[in-house]
């Protein structure tokens, strides 16, 4: 059955049971991301630590959340936070972008299981145009904290945290969708 | 109006008055398959509907034999267009019971309808108009596109706007409707029926209090205009929207119906060719009623085929689909309340209220509902229905949507009951 590509139970799992959820203390950035159609919602806060580890570069310290949707959207916040926290920016962003990717193959691509570990689940999601943006949202939202955050290191953040605020001036899974 | 008098008939009856087989029989895209083999169940009609075979017909016929502008040029073809086009704009003007064809104004749908009306209202000046410290009134289950309109004429006129609340059961919450409508109100919008929540809305009450204050009122009737007998005399409103797409036509036609005095009165909304008496470089007139509402080279296929949607409807019956719909509606109620985690949102039962019905299953999300239903041929709407200030209201995020029309079946209704089991399974959920 076709709906079995979609619903891995590796996405039914996280879906069930997410990690790292919950919003935490300290934290550097928080975004409010929603998907406008479909009312899957994430408040996403990320902790940044500067120049930790051997490669001498950011170490997303902390990704919290509270979130509410879909299995997909779920999930995939759940996973993106296993793929991220820990990890150097370097690490994180490749696995961003092999993500992003892999949503944007309709699916042609064959995912890295090296990078994206659990997420190879979603592969099955590229195939669902409808659904691509609740499998993004976790992931825009990590991207937009994370850029405001070190910008907040810089000291050159123009604003701060912004739980309430619409999202439409930040980039969101629906201008990925219109880019790809 | 009617309205009442119709669905008061209508609950009289068990068994719909249509010949549902037969007009099935209309829509060949309800004897499509999805995803293989499976038949189609189409419960998304609140979105759009289907379009019968003699809608088709009659973009198929415009196109092939009498494709031209309209209202200029002398040659046949412009004329029969022309000629078309107007007589689309008589048969919606008789669906309506309007006093005038003037009165009829084709737009492209009902949110151009909306905005059209609430901009020149805003822009009508003294006494009519909306300025600094005046108010607008809606309610808390429009459609955004009877929101947003009137957020963006009330914040740039510095006027305000309020709104009714909602009961539990989703009706509109009228106990404070007088302090909700005072003297500074000027216009009153509010949907005749919603679209979310499927509930009829007592337009009697809101419209006699919105005359004792002299406002201005819009109804929104995109989901009235497809399903009961909508008579604009007799309702008694200012301005009333509605969309072709809903109602068997096709997309790009919708309409705006307003009191001709009043039409008259108001300024005209966009400017070009056709709304137009006189232009020289430094000013214009502006042509007479329709058309000056009308700029720019019509949807005059998409009127067409509104006309002959019109005629189809017709045919059949407003008060006999309205029946039909009630019948399915009522049954679906009941045959939805016996699944085990599904809680409706909107009225429980089928008195005062439309053939949309939304719910929520378990603590599965809508759009997982939605996946599953759909490997099954079965299509409902998941999601705010453009309608968000509602689920916030029920504490929700979205919700399922099943929509019935004209041609739904009760086979579709036990189709639909027979997925939501197979749902809870597929995720889990004990029935």
């Amino acid at each position: 059955m076709k709906l079995d590509s979609l619903y891995q139970e590796i996405i039914l799992d996280h879906y069930r049971n997410p990690h790292h959820k919950g919003l935490r203390e300290p934290f550097d950035a928080e975004v409010h991301h929603v998907n406008p159609t479909c009312g899957d919602e994430v408040t996403l806060r990320v902790k940044v630590a500067d120049s930790a580890g051997e490669h001498d570069q950011p170490v997303i310290e902390d990704v919290s959340y509270d979130s509410m949707g879909c299995s997909i959207s779920q999930a995939s916040v759940s996973v993106m936070t296993d793929l991220v926290v820990g990890r150097s920016l370097d690490e994180a962003t490749r696995a961003y972008d092999e993500f992003l990717a892999l949503m944007q193959s309709k699916g042609q691509l064959e995912p890295d299981e090296d990078v994206l570990e659990d997420a190879v689940a979603f592969a099955g999601v590229s195939q669902y145009p409808a659904r691509i943006k609740c499998a993004l949202l976790g992931w825009m939202a990590w991207k937009d904290a994370t850029v405001r955050a070190l910008a907040a290191d810089d000291g050159s953040a123009p604003d701060g945290p912004t739980a309430d605020q619409p999202s439409a001036h930040r980039p969101t899974a629906d201008d990925i969708e219109e880019t790809a | 109006m009617t309205l009442s008098r119709e669905l008061s008939a209508a609950r009289t009856l068990s068994v719909s008055p249509l010949d549902i087989e037969r007009v099935r029989k209309d829509f060949p895209i309800l004897e499509r398959h999805v995803h293989g083999d499976k038949p189609l169940v189409y419960l998304d009609n609140a979105a759009t509907s289907q379009k019968p075979r003699q809608v088709l017909d009659a973009l198929d016929a415009y196109y092939t034999a009498h494709n031209a502008n309209v209202h200029r040029g002398i040659h046949v073809l412009a004329e029969e267009a022309t000629a078309l086009y107007e007589g689309a704009r008589d048969k919606v003007a008789t669906f309506i019971n309007a006093a005038d064809r003037a009165e009829v104004i084709f737009t492209k749908n009902s949110t151009e309808a909306l905005n059209l009306a609430a901009n020149v209202i805003a822009w009508a000046g003294q006494p009519r108009g909306i300025g600094p410290g005046d108010n607008v009134v809606i309610t808390e289950m429009e459609h955004h596109s009877n929101i947003v309109p009137w957020q963006l004429v009330t914040q740039r006129t510095a006027a305000t706007l309020s709104w009714f609340g909602l009961t539990d059961d989703g009706r509109l919450d009228l106990d404070d409707i007088d302090s909700v409508i005072t003297e500074r109100t000027k216009v009153v919008s509010f949907v005749l029926v919603s679209n979310i929540l499927g509930t009829v809305n007592p337009h009697e009450a809101i419209i006699r209090r919105a005359r004792e204050v002299g406002a201005l009122v819009v109804v929104d009737a995109s989901q009235a205009a497809p399903h009961m007998p909508l008579d604009v005399q007799a309702l008694g409103a200012d301005l009333v929207a509605f969309t072709g797409h809903k109602m068997c036509g096709p997309t790009g036609i919708g309409v705006l119906w307003g009191r001709q005095e009043l039409l008259e009165e108001l300024p005209p909304f966009m400017g070009g060719g056709e709304m137009i008496e006189m232009v020289t470089m430094q000013s214009s007139t502006y042509a007479g009623l329709p058309h000056k509402f009308e700029a720019g080279t019509p949807p005059i296929a998409q009127a067409v085929g509104l006309g002959a949607a019109v005629d189809y409807l017709s045919e059949l019956g407003m008060g006999n689909i309205a029946a039909h719909e009630h019948v399915i509606t009522t049954y679906a109620l009941e045959q939805l309340q016996q699944v085990e985690g599904l809680r409706i949102i909107g009225p429980k039962t089928a008195t005062d209220r439309g053939a949309a019905v939304s719910f929520a299953l378990a603590d599965i999300h809508p759009h997982d509902v939605g996946q599953v239903l759909d490997e099954l041929g079965i299509a409902v709407r998941v999601g705010h229905h453009c309608a968000r200030p509602v689920c916030q209201r029920f504490g929700v995020p979205a919700t399922t949507r099943a929509s019935f029309y004209l041609y739904s079946s009760p086979a579709e209704v036990d189709a639909l009951v027979g997925g939501l089991e197979h749902v809870k399974r597929f995720f889990g959920v004990a029935s």
